[in-house]
């Protein structure tokens, strides 16, 4: 019986622990396919008028607000890339579709997570050659050439000829996959030779942490508004979306959700605990009679406290062993049958699991100690008169 | 072996302070077979339990085998039963899921003797009382006689001073009333030392010295011609 409920008590700690992760998987899946360290810079107009310009002016980032930001902020910065959006008619041979393709620099591969499945992404010498070079998303590939290799072949992306170098895959879906990227020099020299770029997207280094990261957004904003001359008040001249900020809110708001289930996790855990005290008190009075037989014969309290700890303890043992493998066993069972549910992978370390059990074990000893103790004052003459 | 000078207890019930025994004077020598009566409420029970230290006294002294029974704690008084004293109850008192072997190594358990020994020691006494052949066999398995028997056999297997039995036949129909007195006539008749707790006049009269007790004293104290428990078997 009291075997019973350390079984439940555990079951469903590490059932709900195990969902609780599985929700944080969900969660971590959703936010972040890319890399978290991550700022993007968008151009923007102002709404201020400032040092003679105009209202509603145009910020456009160049080239030279690249290697700006680079020479400025070494000690913040981990890598920067350009990232221009463009959309075209992508033709290989009589297929042809529209897709967004991408200039970029080879750090994007970092800021994106892109993985490679075939051949290369771009490198340095591709930027500085402006070479006409295309790194393809999956879903091109499959698209344009039907199963054929891509690696080598030609594609032409409006009017020009791009060679295709490797072909990628990204966590973050359809669309991510069915980009192109190419070199954002190829791009700029394409489109009448000019240095001119959409997003700035850069990495800060991870070891910063989000207070860095936030001082370093807020040394960033004057420097670009210093450099533009747009007004320190005005907020639209361009905007920097930093991930961090949207990570620190949803760790924070699965840190809850965690927090949540092992409370309940902890109540359902006293809950068995208090059960096994519970019975082992009614053990314990049902046994009156023979702790005060076992105590005319010479039994010492101590060896009494010793028997029913013996006894409480190998009993939470047991319990609390089936009790974790069937915890176990229910995760595996639901596994990712609740994807839907946005539960994803639900699983419990095992050290957890194990912590859980010998925690159980020792307040079921614990537990225990409190009524053997009582039992091994019992009087014998008052035990044997117990009928 | 026993020495009770002016031995007093008394119980409070509520409010009221029930006086159990007044002043009892009291000496049994080794090998003696010695019957407690009384009605009930004499308080024959009481000087049991005390002589068998599982209750205290009030005043007065009390000195077992020549060591003074006083000041004990738990652990001293539980050391003391296990060496100079064997129970035997009215209601037998055997662990019921024990076997009638673990039942009789239950003492020797709490001597710490190893197991072998205690099981090889434990069948000894059960082939004493002649219950070899149900040492297996859980109390629930077994007769009232055979009960009693069993618990016989665990008092005397840690090998005591003292036989304490409390109404020893009181559960039992008289036939196996007189096999199991005249198997404590036998373990008697071997040197032990025997005090019986009972009301009932035949059994008492097996025993060789009668103690009859009233509202807490002593109020004969009577050698007897023990009659063998044989002549009725």
């Amino acid at each position: 019986m009291s075997g019973f409920t350390i079984t439940l008590g555990l079951l469903i700690f590490i059932t709900l622990l195990g969902l609780g992760n599985g929700l944080q998987n969900s969660f971590n899946q959703f936010f972040m396919d890319d890399a978290t360290n991550t700022m993007f810079i968008f151009p923007g107009r102002t709404s201020m008028p400032y040092k003679g310009y105009n209202v509603n002016r145009t910020i456009q980032f160049k080239n030279d607000d690249l290697t700006d930001i680079q020479n400025n902020f070494p000690y913040y910065l981990e890598y920067i890339t350009p990232r221009l959006f463009r959309n075209g008619i992508v033709t290989y041979n009589n297929e042809s579709n529209s897709y967004s393709y991408v200039g970029v620099n080879p750090a994007h591969q970092t800021s994106e997570k892109t993985i490679m499945m075939k051949g290369r992404y771009l490198n340095d010498l591709d930027i500085k050659e402006k070479t006409k070079y295309a790194v393809i998303g999956r879903l091109v590939e499959k698209d344009l050439f039907k199963g054929k290799i891509a690696l080598g072949e030609h594609i032409i992306i409006n009017n020009t000829a791009y060679k295709v170098i490797g072909v990628f895959q990204d966590e973050g879906g359809d669309n991510e996959e069915r980009r192109i990227y190419i070199p954002y020099t190829t791009l700029q020299l394409i489109e009448k030779n000019t240095d001119y770029i959409n997003q700035i997207v850069l990495a800060y280094k991870p070891e910063l942490g989000i207070a860095g990261a936030m001082l370093f957004e807020e040394k960033l904003t004057k420097f670009l508004k210093e450099k533009h001359e747009i007004a320190p008040d005005d907020q639209s001249g361009f905007f920097i979306r930093n991930i961090a900020d949207n990570m620190n809110k949803n760790q924070q708001l699965s840190g809850v959700l965690t927090l949540i289930v092992t409370f309940v996790g902890i109540g359902t855990l006293i809950a068995g605990v208090i059960g096994i005290s519970n019975i082992m008190v009614f053990v314990i009075k049902e046994r009156t009679k023979e702790i005060g037989v076992r105590k005319a014969l010479g039994a010492t309290p101590f060896s009494i406290i010793t028997m029913i700890l013996q006894e409480s303890i190998f009993i939470t043992l047991i319990a609390g062993y089936i009790g974790l493998f069937l915890g176990i066993f229910v995760l595996n069972m639901i596994g990712d049958k609740l994807e839907n549910y946005f539960i994803l992978n639900p699983y419990i370390d095992l050290g957890t699991a194990i912590t859980a059990t010998i925690i159980l074990i020792l307040f079921g000893a614990l537990a225990g100690y409190v009524p053997a103790k009582r039992a091994a004052r019992i009087q014998p003459i008052v035990a044997l008169r117990d009928e | 072996m026993i020495v009770i000078n002016n031995l007093h207890k008394s119980y409070k019930m509520g409010s009221n302070v029930l006086h159990v025994l007044k002043g009892i004077n009291f000496n049994v020598n080794e090998g003696e077979m010695v019957a407690i009566m009384g009605s009930s409420g004499s308080g024959k029970s009481t000087l049991l339990n005390i002589v068998g230290m599982l209750d205290l006294l009030d005043s007065g002294s009390y000195t077992l085998d020549g060591v003074p029974i006083v000041n004990l704690n738990e652990t001293k008084a539980a050391k003391y039963r296990n060496k100079f004293l064997g129970f035997i109850f009215q209601s037998f008192n055997l662990i019921n899921y024990k076997t009638a072997l673990e039942n009789v190594a239950l003492p020797l358990y709490y001597q710490r003797v190893p197991k072998k020994e205690r099981d090889e020691k434990a069948l000894q006494y059960l082939t004493k009382v002649g219950l070899a052949n149900w040492a297996t066999h859980l109390p629930s398995e077994l007769s009232g006689g055979q009960k009693q028997r069993v618990a016989i056999a665990r008092a005397l297997a840690a090998q005591p001073k003292v036989l304490l039995a409390d109404e020893p036949t009181g559960a039992l129909d008289s036939t196996t009333s007189y096999e199991v007195m005249q198997l404590l006539q036998e373990i008697n008749d071997e040197g032990k030392t025997l005090l019986v707790v009972t009301h009932e006049e035949d059994i008492a009269k097996m025993c060789k010295r009668i103690v009859q007790l009233k509202d807490g004293i002593i109020i004969e104290d009577k050698k007897v011609n023990q009659v063998r428990a044989s002549e009725y078997v």
